[in-house]
């Protein structure tokens, strides 16, 4: 193929089917270069000034979120953030969302989604410990959406199960609006031993450019241009950016960086990974981080096709590679280090002094454009947001209907997103280290730090009914679910990763969503104190114009200063007292309760009282000090009705309770509580520690039997009728 | 006591033996990589679980070509004690010091999960530390586990007590719930739950622990004599 | 009756993670004149009789079912197997 002249590339407006827009191409031509762009360097700009990597729709609305805290040793601008945890040591975490890969390829969208957030983590040369996810589909009720969630799940096992790197929790919830744009978002959570780590830079005039890994072929050429695209059933064309995992060389990368990075300092400058936009993204942050320039020379890249192109090859998206800037000394070493790992490494470059970005192939200059431009000089767009019509601003609540107690609790628990997804999570290996000491199913999850008292509890929460809804309270919501399911397991909340899932940014109402829903969650994190460190906007999530819920993911991690503080959800011996912390009233819009009896969910959200939510976490985890609570469970969709039901189910216990609160309220979604258990002996200690603002409901039972005296109902249900209702539903739909 | 734990590029599960040895029964252990050809001075080898060559092709068969695997085989021939576990359990049927083939779960997706396990024979030394019978909670984490042997190999293994640990219930369509055979002369173990990951009651299960303990029992008592 | 052997491999445009796995075992065992290995799946479906629309019959299972187009490829012969 013969590439486009400059000319051709302005007068066919080729630029416009990569995501440049007119006012940019003219930018890049009039302003920054003050020449027409050849066709790779168009490229290269294209890729670079996409949402994915410039942020540049977003940038405005990110800045409200609070990304520092005395713990925090790097913020969002490197690979991942990091948060320091005592005692030399530190947690590197980030997460990322692969929605569009997914929806395409959902096996491979997954399982590249999970090898690049991992690749992310072991770059910074943390070990990696801990992966989680959060996915969203549509709901389980045809071929096609049973295919997309067995594939994808498929696609998450296989990844971090054969690198060895235990899935800890997640969520998986089942919406109409995902159906055709599901969310597949990856978590992972590495460990540094050593506080000095390195950055993603490139500095110093004559170090050399190391590629690592897998050879470049043509795939997923365009891939970042594509993750800022809306869908339609007109574009299917857009297969060809299929990138295939294989973590099998994954693993080997990542035990040579993480060892490279620990023993061998002192030849290495930098280590990126090739992420989105390959080649060319990651050279050009390491060299814009460092104020350096950059020449590389294509030759030199390993290749797995015949006549690529310095387009193709700068653009692809080939997985399982990564840049190292390295001392030129040490060249010998690096080279026959990865050599021992059978992994191709080869010099492709070198940092220049110039801050000119360089490209060459078959020995012409291909590229020469300022490092800066491709990184800095990206328009930033300022968007007006409008308040959709479908928020109701009156906080009036929804009244469910009650015929049946029972079979109204039958009915929540079967419910696909209360429901136990042990279905699915059960082919994540879980355990693999043997450090996992809370595996799924929980709260959260949490791993222990080997060699140490501590350990590291994790979670990924969104509630996108109730985002919604009401944008700024479900933002909020969606933090202190997250938080409280991290103080519930005994750890205080440290840091967040986010992945922001919305529409098209364009339309002024979705952008006011993600104006307010990020407003919320801005305003929680800077009242607990805990930053945002890492995370990515996933924006054009659309099918044929219809947007997806804005759906904000919270990935929070949590520190656990001592194992003996782990705390789990499950009631532990008959017996034992029940308690709600946190009082209940009624608030059903945007609940579980609505969505089934209604098909949907409407009204606005109550405001929630932070200081009171602040003063139960304090509470709980005092509680947990003490060693007084013996399980502890937030509450959160479906209320009381639920939870008690899920912490009966593990040991199979039953309980017995009496209470004020009416069967419509044991469904009720009031925030800041939780259910807890508790020694009968320690009646008098865990009373007078919460005050009030508390009620005993009753105790756990060995028989088995769910009894509920409310206000004005009763429940007599066998425990295996419920377990079946709530275990049964999820493989019975995936059959 | 010595232990080797054989590293193929792809294991991951080499960590969690390592510190089962050290930790958990307090003996030496080191990593070994497959790429050596000798084993002198080790009293027992270890093959971990994971995904050796990212089980391409098929689990185990190209570990089944690497360097150290002769000296594996030598060391097995000699009487030293083989266990293999999950993947290695694989490898070692691919080379052919077990008999029958693991191949996918009948459910055809991977499981993680903790089992129930009952031991079938006490008298071998890897657990002479259970009582008969006993049944002991141990995690599996496999999508290809289902054990598979013809009939007649099915009557050889019953006839010489080769089954030592059988799963309580169908958990992956493994011919008569076997979950863990030793070759005739009963120095090579192969099993697909993992024990080392249940030597710790804040992980959910010591029950792996006995295990361990009864190889070091075995050689100590041999030093002795 | 006929007989369809139906060959799925990976697009050449997409990387086999496996078949480069087991091209790099063969250099080791020494088979250093090995230069590829692409790995693929393998079907034999047998049909009763040859109906009008059997070739697209067999089209529409591979697309729809054996292969995954986004992918993968795949190439059938037809033979008589009685």
């Amino acid at each position: 193929m013969i590439e486009p002249t400059p000319k051709q590339v302005q007068e066919e407006k080729i630029y416009r089917s990569w995501g440049l827009s007119d006012s940019e191409y003219e930018l890049i031509s009039e302003k920054i270069l003050g020449r027409l762009p050849n066709y790779t360097e168009t490229g290269l700009f294209s890729v670079m000034w996409s949402e994915h990597c410039s942020y540049k729709n977003s940038k405005k609305v990110l800045r409200k979120l609070p990304n520092d805290s005395s713990r925090v040793l790097a913020g969002p601008g490197e690979d991942a953030g990091i948060i320091d945890i005592g005692d030399n040591q530190a947690v590197v975490f980030k997460a990322e969302s692969h929605n569009h890969p997914s929806a395409v390829e959902p096996y491979q969208g997954a399982a590249t989604g999970v090898g690049g957030i991992i690749r992310d983590i072991f770059s910074m040369g943390a070990t990696p410990i801990a992966l989680l996810n959060s996915l969203k589909f549509g709901p389980i009720d045809n071929d096609q959406t049973k295919h997309l969630v067995k594939e994808v799940v498929a696609g998450i096992g296989g990844y971090g199960n054969c690198i060895g790197i235990p899935t800890i929790g997640g969520e998986i919830a089942f919406e109409k609006c995902y159906e055709k744009n599901p969310l597949v978002n990856a978590m992972c959570i590495g460990l540094l031993d050593n506080t000095q780590f390195k950055h993603g830079q490139a500095s110093g005039n004559d170090n050399l450019i190391v590629y690592v890994g897998a050879k470049t072929g043509r795939d997923g050429i365009h891939g970042a241009t594509f993750a800022s695209d809306e869908f339609s059933n007109k574009k299917k064309k857009q297969r060809s950016a299929v990138q295939v995992g294989n973590p099998f060389m994954e693993k080997l990368l990542m035990d040579a960086c993480v060892e490279i990075i620990h023993e061998h300092s002192e030849w290495i400058l930098g280590v990126q990974d090739m992420g989105a936009a390959g080649l060319v993204s990651s050279t050009a942050e390491m060299a814009s981080k460092a104020d350096s320039g950059l020449m590389l020379n294509l030759d030199n890249v390993p290749q797995r096709e015949t006549n690529m192109s310095a387009y193709e090859m700068m653009l692809s998206e080939s997985q399982e590679r990564m840049v190292l800037c390295i001392k030129p000394e040490f060249k010998k070493q690096v080279l026959g280090f990865f050599e021992s790992y059978n992994l191709d490494a080869v010099v492709i470059g070198k940092v220049t002094s110039d801050k000119q970005y360089r490209i060459y192939h078959n020995d012409e200059l291909v590229v020469d454009i300022p490092v800066d431009s491709l990184v800095e000089d990206v328009p930033e767009y300022d968007h007006q947001g409008i308040m959709p019509e479908r928020i109701i601003e009156s906080k009036e609540q929804y009244i469910p209907e009650m015929e049946s107690f029972r079979d109204t609790w039958l009915s929540v628990l079967s419910s696909p997103t209360i429901a136990s997804k042990a279905y699915l999570y059960q082919t994540y290996d879980a355990q693999v280290k043997s450090n996992t000491v809370v595996k799924p199913g929980s709260d959260a999850g949490v791993v222990r730090i080997r060699g140490t008292r501590k350990a590291i509890t994790s979670t990924n929460d969104s509630n996108s009914r109730y985002v919604y809804v009401d944008p700024y309270i479900g933002g909020q919501i969606t933090v202190l679910e997250a938080a409280r399911n991290i103080v519930s397991s005994g750890g205080i909340p440290v840091g967040i990763t986010d992945c922001l899932n919305y529409g098209n940014p364009e339309d002024p109402e979705i952008f006011w969503e993600l104006e307010r829903s990020v407003q919320g969650i801005a305003d929680v994190c800077r009242k607990f104190d805990v930053p945002v460190i890492s995370g990515n906007v996933s924006l054009y999530n659309e099918f044929n114009k219809e947007a997806i819920y804005p759906s904000p993911m919270i990935g929070m991690v949590g520190l656990i200063e001592n194992i003996d503080h782990i705390t789990t959800s499950c009631f532990k011996n008959s017996g034992d007292l029940i308690y709600v912390l946190g009082s209940t009233s009624s608030d059903f819009n945007g609940s579980e309760i609505q969505n089934l009896q209604l098909g949907k969910v409407e009204g606005a959200l109550n405001d929630i009282d932070l200081d009171i939510e602040k003063k139960n976490q304090n509470l709980i985890l005092s509680a947990i000090k003490q060693g007084l609570l013996k399980s502890c469970h937030d509450l959160s969709e479906g209320g009381l009705a639920v939870a008690l039901s899920e912490s009966a189910f593990e040991n199979k216990l039953g309980f017995n309770i009496q209470t004020n609160i009416s069967t419509v309220e044991m469904f009720s979604e009031t925030q800041s509580r939780y259910l807890i258990t508790v020694d009968s002996k320690n009646k008098n200690q865990i009373e007078s520690l919460f005050g009030n603002n508390f009620e005993c409901l009753g105790f756990v039972t060995n028989d088995s039997i769910f009894t509920v005296k409310a206000r004005d109902g009763e429940l007599d249900l066998e425990l295996n009728e419920a377990l079946n209702s709530w275990k049964e539903a999820i493989p019975c739909l995936m059959k | 006591m010595k232990f080797a734990v054989i590293v193929f590029p792809g294991s991951n599960c080499d960590m969690d033996l390592y510190y089962a040895i050290k930790d958990g029964v307090n003996e030496q252990v080191e990593l070994v990589s497959y790429k050596e050809t000798s084993l002198d001075g080790f009293d027992g080898i270890l093959i971990p679980g994971g995904f050796s060559y990212g089980d391409y092709l098929r689990s185990g068969a190209i570990a089944s070509h690497a360097p150290i695997i002769n000296e594996v085989k030598r060391l097995a021939e000699l009487g030293k004690p083989v266990l293999g576990i999950c993947n290695g359990f694989q490898i070692l049927t691919e080379i052919g010091l077990l008999p029958g083939t693991l191949t996918n779960n009948r459910q055809n997706r991977f499981i993680c999960e903790d089992v129930q396990l009952i031991v079938e024979n006490n008298q071998t030394q890897f657990t002479s530390e259970y009582e008969l019978n006993e049944q002991i909670t141990v995690p599996i984490a496999h999508g290809e586990g289902r054990y598979y042997c013809d009939d007649e190999t099915l009557q050889m293994l019953k006839d010489n007590h080769q089954i030592v640990f059988k799963y309580t219930h169908d958990v992956n369509g493994s011919i008569e719930e076997i979950a863990g055979i030793t070759n005739k002369q009963k120095n090579v173990l192969g099993m697909m739950p993992h024990p080392e990951r249940a030597i710790e009651t804040i992980l959910g299960s010591d029950d792996g622990l006995k295990l361990f303990q009864s190889m070091v029992k075995k050689q100590k008592d041999e030093v002795q004599l | 009756m006929l007989l369809a052997k139906v060959y799925v491999t990976l697009k050449d445009s997409v990387v086999d993670v496996q078949g480069e796995t087991i091209k790099d075992a063969t250099h080791s065992m020494g088979y250093k004149n090995v230069l590829d290995v692409r790995m693929g799946k393998y079907f034999e479906i047998k049909f009763d009789k040859r109906t009008d629309d059997f070739e697209n019959d067999i089209d529409s299972i591979c697309d729809d079912l054996l292969a995954n187009p986004n992918i993968e490829s795949y190439r059938y012969e037809i033979v008589e197997d009685n």
